[in-house]
């Protein structure tokens, strides 16, 4: 249980509008006090660690709402435990992992067992999304009392989008009986079918079949059409074109319950990286045009877009040192999210305070889980990092099981240097 | 001068030098293949592999009979689609491959790039035969070396391509080479068959084929693949015929010395009529007798880059 003042941090708590310089104490794993200047009572400095805060920030552990773990079924990409540990040497405290596990997550079981397993092995809290089909077949709803009743937060057929409208509709109806958000992987199937990138000159010029933004785009509009229809809280994950931001600004402007999120490689990347083939830089939906990128960001900054997940997916080579055509969907992302939103921060895109309620607050408030906050008196969970540090990404260090990592080797600011998870140090950065 | 690269993938990263000096060392090998004895012995003791993840009896005869007249030895190896299905990965075939010492990999495969990866795996060199709808860049050489034969330049020519562009890995190959060296290339085919900006590639874009005729000193026209009418990209075969059909009807306003090309085999009576493609225009069958010099011209340059030292690569013996 950790014992430690750090000393004139500057403290950003987005969920209480807190964003200043000050000490926070923490003592057997609480945080005490927070506080501009603390002096620290005689018996209590000989067991404090008092760490000189000057130039970083402290913040609530972030939260990642769209993860993929891979276990049950696919423990050679990934485990809970190598999952998790990935998850808080980027910062984080708490994930959410989504179910297209094998088995899928569409039952009590495979919730429980994944609790069980985030508790025996985990470095930090997990909380399970259900299915909202069985199978994720898209055929039937599944249990989503039964799956909130085990544990689960939230219910998506990620990885697949739910093509049947009734199907979804009756999916929103059904969820708001037990609290539970639905999070829409919005592809239109028929748009996307046998497409490996964004289609546009790029996917001209490789031969390689195109996905057109309309793909996402107009099933983001059919979901939140059934949002406003039914009334329910409608969640739109990994948001990448400019067509979508558009309509979800539009919902939102006229009241329509919906949330939205997106991944750094959507704000960092576009698809001319995909010019000599690598596969590592192929994800669903696509990276897009630099226009798309463009809007993404501004997105962020308007608040149109609440919130960044990765979509940690992490895949062997297996999957991915193969043909192109061939090659899974899917990059690994917690372990160098929060350099590049720190780079929107240094960009001028984000504010501090924006970038860090993107993760942290924002996300817990769509999902509300007790995460994502700084509290006196609550068990101390929270992320040291320093904004200004410069390195090079490295992705041999990771502590995922898998590699596929596009931004090894990329030179990037803003490095975290603790993750703190109710009390204990669960992540210390060390110079190699 | 000296061909310097270790692998040819795609026309694209060609400069104009290079291409110019691919062309002019096929020339020298056409002559090889008029004599009564079709044989030098530039490439002995040298193993030329053929690796076709795609079946294609002509481009791989063609590489073959290149070799052969090199007196390389060579192998074909024929591997399934997708590697994934048998448990053996892609690379490891290549890996297994490598074991073997091969000095050329001519590579075949149903997926865009797939050559690329190799090539960044091996050290042999890699000859790209075609990757999905990538690159074919063997296929536009000889088609510039014909083009230029009959037409005497290719600076300055308006080259019409006309067909299915979008899965045409033909087409973009010769949209870079041609472009590079200085020629026009107008494309032409039905809206669902042309891909998204194509002319950010060099190309002017058109749909209306009788329009464009008339500017065109050569006529490529391109494979029709027939189940684009079941991937709702066409509503019929006749009505492609009717609109995109290259026949003496529509020739008829087209310059009177316009060349024809096709790269084979052709859908008669579908994107070309019999007359045309076995008409006074056609060089379909000059494209075929190119395509043996142009690999010659290939293999002899990217063995070369490492047997020079040695002495043992030279045309004219
Ligand atoms: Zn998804
Ligand atoms: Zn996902």
């Amino acid at each position: 249980m950790l014992d430690v003042l750090v000393r004139g941090a500057r403290v950003i708590d987005p969920a209480s509008g807190l964003d200043e310089t000050a000490d926070v104490w923490v003592v057997a794993g609480r945080v005490q006090r927070i506080a501009p200047r603390l002096d620290l009572p005689a018996e209590r400095i000989e067991e404090t660690r008092v760490v000189d805060g000057a130039g970083l920030w402290l913040v609530p552990g972030f939260f990642d709402m769209h993860v993929h773990l891979r276990e049950p079924g696919e423990e050679y990409k990934e485990t809970i435990a190598t999952g998790t540990a990935s998850a808080v040497s980027g910062g984080y405290a708490a994930v959410a992992c989504m179910p297209n596990t094998n088995p899928v997550n569409d039952c009590a079981p495979v919730t429980e067992f994944i609790l069980k397993r985030a508790e025996q092995a985990g470095s930090c809290t997990v909380f399970p999304v259900g299915a909202i089909s069985k199978g994720l077949r898209g055929k039937e709803l599944s249990e989503f009392g039964e799956l909130r009743a085990a544990g689960a937060v939230a219910v998506t057929d990620d990885g697949r989008p739910v093509t049947d409208g009734r199907l979804m509709r009756r999916a929103l109806e059904y969820a708001r009986r037990f609290d539970l958000v639905v999070i829409s992987h919005a592809e239109d199937l028929s748009l996307s079918e046998g497409g490996l990138m964004n289609e546009g000159a790029m996917s001209t010029r490789l031969g390689l079949r195109g996905i057109p933004w309309v793909a996402e785009s107009a099933m983001v509009a059919r979901d939140l059409m059934l949002a406003e229809l039914t009334g329910s809280r409608i969640h739109i994950a990994h948001v990448s074109t400019e067509a979508s931001v558009r309509l979800i600004r539009e919902a939102k402007s006229r009241g329509v319950p919906v949330t939205a999120e997106t991944a750094p490689h959507y704000f960092t990347l576009s698809d001319d990286v995909l010019s000599g083939f690598d596969t590592v830089y192929k994800v669903n939906p696509p990276l897009r045009s630099r226009e798309d990128r463009k809007a993404v960001k501004e997105a962020l900054a308007d608040g149109t877009i609440d919130c960044i997940a990765t979509d940690h997916a992490p895949h062997s080579l297996l999957e991915k040192d193969i043909e192109f055509e061939y090659a899974a969907s899917g990059m690994i992302g917690l372990e160098s999210a929060f350099p590049l939103v720190c780079g929107l921060v240094h960009e001028g895109v984000l504010t501090p305070g924006g970038a860090i309620a993107a993760l942290t607050w924002n996300p817990a408030r769509i999902l509300d889980v007790p995460v994502g906050r700084l509290q006196e008196g609550a068990p101390a969970t929270f992320t040291l990092v320093d904004p200004n540090a410069e390195y090079v990404i490295d992705a041999d260090s990771f502590q995922s099981k898998s590699r596929n990592c596009p931004f090894h080797g990329r030179r990037v600011k803003g490095r975290v240097l603790l993750t703190a998870v109710e009390g204990k140090a669960a992540f210390v950065y060390r110079k190699p | 001068m000296q061909f310097s690269r270790k692998d040819l993938l795609g026309i694209r990263e060609l400069e104009a030098f290079e291409i110019e000096h691919i062309l002019q060392t096929a020339e020298s090998f056409k002559e090889v293949n008029l004599r009564s004895i079709k044989k030098v012995p530039t490439l002995r003791g040298k193993t030329v592999v053929h690796l076709f993840y795609e079946p294609s009896t002509r481009t791989r005869t063609s590489f073959d009979i290149a070799a052969k007249r090199l007196s390389a030895d060579t192998f074909s190896i024929t591997a399934s689609t997708s590697s994934m299905v048998k448990g053996e990965t892609f690379l490891d075939t290549v890996k297994n491959l490598e074991a073997m010492k091969p000095d050329v990999l001519i590579v075949r495969h149903s997926a865009s790039g797939a050559p690329h990866r190799i090539a960044a795996r091996t050290s042999a060199s890699v000859i790209n035969a075609g990757d999905g709808m990538h690159e074919h860049p063997s296929q536009a050489l000889l088609d510039m070396l014909t083009i230029r034969q009959h037409a005497g330049r290719l600076e300055g020519l308006t080259v019409l391509i006309v067909g299915d562009l979008a899965h045409s890995r033909v087409a973009r190959s010769n949209i870079w080479g041609l472009t590079r060296m200085g020629s026009r290339v107008v494309v032409c085919g039905p809206p669902t068959l042309i891909p998204p900006h194509m002319d950010r590639m060099g190309a002017e874009v058109h749909d209306r084929l009788q329009e464009v005729i008339p500017e065109a000193d050569v006529i490529m026209v391109l494979r029709l693949q027939k189940e684009r009418q079941d991937q709702m990209l066409l509503p019929s075969l006749r009505e492609y015929a009717v609109y995109y059909g290259v026949d003496r009807d529509k020739l008829r306003h087209a310059r009177k010395d316009v060349l024809i090309m096709h790269p084979g085999p052709m859908n008669r009576g579908v994107e070309i009529s019999p007359d045309v493609a076995d008409g006074p225009s056609s060089l379909i069958l000059d494209q075929v007798t190119n395509g043996v010099a142009v690999r010659m011209a290939l293999l002899y340059l990217l063995i070369q880059r490492e047997g020079a030292a040695s002495g043992t690569a030279d045309p004219s013996v």
